[in-house]
């Protein structure tokens, strides 16, 4: 037992220097984007563990995205679909209606960009009534934004109504999930050690002493809620644009409870936490696909274990070392140390 | 005008329903101070149990009914006692995870054994009586009633016993109570038992007022429901009845009126702004935060 545990901690460290390498991440995120344009171009891989690739990511980017408001702010949004199903409508109007047949592939990244520009402006009405509403008065909020943007469209018959959009190519391809990915987990997790994030983790931790210390709470909940939606309407386009047919059904309450789960899953406030709690969840799902319905019953069952065994999450407000910036970690090491000599101080 | 008051019976039908399914929301928030997101699918079970009561046992109504309650009231303790009570020190939102996972389990489970709708049997003779232009069906008037004697017993347990007496203490506070000699963990599981069991008795109502069930029914009914104790002040007993006959007038007038897709984005819409106006719902205080 106790081998196990020193290789465990040797291995540990071994990953720990490697990661804390000038040139880990520049070379991790190059092998990446490669290996995915290599996928692309080959397809030396299948195409279905390609799309659960793409769905991985896709997933890591709502997971990430909600972990700002739910982990980090302490708010409680159960409405994230509905911001991805303005960026999915957006995007795929775009590229449907507007964007000029030949010129699809080069028009794309625009689309899924004005479709998370879209969720944005969604996001600021949302951030609004955040500034009187908190707690379970807020998730009501959330929650009757996302019923209404799911009746508004289909009321809309000019997308299609209850019956869908399609006409989509199969556009999102396994480069660009990997860069939209790469991209939001690296602004959310620089906004979150910037001084800005010290400002949405006050909120969490006590909203009027963060508002006596100086903090705009009103602008930091704007930005927060911008941001996030930004990236679940570039999460919704991306997935319209890979299953090549949305329709709002798709973005109802159970695809929010879908997100929920993958935050708390991973743990709430840890960018590596959302990343484990997606890509756990999303390829469980699929290798247990063999069990047809009653993967379903199992997965809600495992959840409910895991929640009671360990109620913060896998993570559970832990981050990773790779996420932590340096200036943390030697805080941190440097607290160790004086807690340590004060103890040996003292008899 | 009688098409006004048509649809004014119609309402109360619909508010009795999320009236009873909303209090069970409530009555566990007062107390735990935890949203039970599987509640809405309890009110599902219970339904289900009224089909298989009606159609396996063939009993009448009342029988049926108070079956139907009993068992979604076991089945509510049940799940306190595995599923939230180990989770009552861990932070709010892992009981609220562990909830929305009951009720996904509740859902699934409920698909994997009965794929297909069900049709609950008739079970009460329906009357339809004619008054000029205005019928009114017997089945609307028991509905109504029985939601409406179902709330003053609630009302009068909480209000007038011992037990309601340690519910309305614990939810005052949770430290002091089982000083006095009050056994927190049995007032919890009898207001589980309680409040499941209205939410069951609904889902036996919701069944003989819309026959055809199926195992996602109680999502979206459970989520208004929930709004509605939101809007009536979540905690607040009350409130939760004022909110769902709120929120079943508006939704029915809303169909009266418009056309009947816009439904969700009328009443919706108006509870946003409800909610904007009075942040705390109705009949709910303002909680004065400390620093």
């Amino acid at each position: 037992m106790s081998s196990i545990k020193t290789t465990y901690h040797a291995l540990l460290a071994k990953w720990h220097t490697l990661t804390g390498h000038k040139l880990f991440w520049p070379v991790f995120m190059a092998a990446g984007l490669v290996f995915c344009i290599a996928v692309d171009t080959f397809d030396f891989v299948d195409l279905y563990l390609q799309l659960i690739l793409i769905y991985v990511g896709i997933n890591i980017i709502l997971t990430v995205s909600l972990n700002l408001i739910n982990g980090y702010m302490g708010e409680f949004s159960v409405g994230h679909a509905g911001f991805m199903a303005v960026g999915a409508y957006v995007a795929s109007l775009l590229t449907v209606h507007v964007c000029p047949a030949g010129a699809q592939n080069l028009f794309f990244p625009l689309a899924i960009l004005t479709g998370g520009i879209g969720a944005a402006l969604v996001g600021f009405l949302v951030a609004i009534p955040s500034f009187k509403t908190r707690g379970d008065y807020l998730a009501i909020v959330t929650l009757a934004f996302c019923m209404i943007v799911k009746s508004i469209l289909e009321n809309i018959d000019a997308v299609g109504g209850p019956r869908g959009l399609l006409g989509m190519e199969k556009l999102t391809t396994l480069p660009w999930v990997f860069f939209w990915t790469a991209l939001s987990v690296w602004v959310i997790r620089n906004l979150v050690y910037s001084n800005f994030g010290r400002g949405v983790l006050s909120i969490r931790e006590d909203e009027i002493a963060s508002d006596l210390m100086s903090v705009n709470t009103r602008q930091v909940k704007i930005i927060a809620f911008i941001v996030s939606s930004f990236f679940a309407g570039i999460a919704g386009g991306l997935f319209a644009h890979a299953l090549q047919f949305i329709n709002p059904r798709m973005f109802d309450i159970l695809k929010s409870t879908d997100i929920l789960i993958m935050v708390y899953l991973g743990g709430i406030g840890s960018i590596s936490g959302s990343i484990i709690g997606a890509v756990i969840y999303t390829i469980l799902l699929e290798v247990l696909r063999p069990m047809g319905i009653w993967r379903m019953v199992l997965m809600p069952l495992m959840l409910v274990l895991l929640m009671i065994y360990r109620p913060r999450g896998i993570m559970g407000m832990k981050e990773a070392r790779m996420f932590t910036p340096l200036r943390d970690l030697v805080t941190e090491k440097l607290w160790r140390q004086k807690k340590k000599e004060a103890t040996d101080a003292t008899p | 005008m009688a098409y006004i008051f048509q649809q004014a019976l119609n309402a109360l039908q619909l508010g009795s329903i999320y009236a009873l399914i909303a209090l069970g929301y409530t009555m566990v928030y007062g107390i735990l101070t935890m949203i039970n997101f599987a509640h809405g699918d309890l009110f599902m079970v219970g339904a289900f149990f009224c089909f298989l009561i009606a159609v396996y046992l063939k009993l009448s109504f009342v029988p049926t009914l108070l079956l139907s309650m009993l068992g979604v009231a076991c089945l509510g303790v049940v799940i306190e006692r595995f599923a939230y009570k180990p989770l009552r020190s861990a932070p709010r939102v892992s009981a609220i995870i562990t909830a929305l996972g009951v009720g996904l389990f509740l859902e699934n489970f409920t698909l994997a054994l009965s794929p297909y709708p069900k049709h609950i049997p008739q079970l009460l003779e329906n009357i339809t009586w004619t008054i000029g232009s205005l019928s009114i069906s017997s089945l609307q008037i028991i509905v109504i009633a029985l939601s409406l004697v179902l709330m003053f017993i609630l009302d009068f347990i909480v209000h007038h016993t011992k037990a309601g007496m340690a519910m309305r203490a614990i939810s005052w506070d949770k430290t002091i109570v089982p000083l006095m000699g009050v056994s927190v963990n049995k007032i919890i599981s009898l207001t589980f038992a309680i409040g499941t069991g209205l939410g069951g008795a609904a889902g036996v109502m919701y069944g003989l007022a819309y026959p055809v069930i199926d195992p996602y029914m109680g999502i979206m009914v459970g989520w208004k429901a929930f709004i509605c104790a939101v809007v009536g002040g979540i905690g607040n007993v009350r409130g939760a009845m004022i909110g769902g006959f709120i929120l079943g007038a508006v939704e029915i007038m809303v169909a009266a009126f418009f056309p009947s897709t816009y439904r969700d984005v009328v009443a919706f819409t108006l509870l946003l702004i409800l909610l904007i106006v009075r942040p705390y719902g109705i009949l709910g205080k303002p909680q004065p935060q400390k620093v």
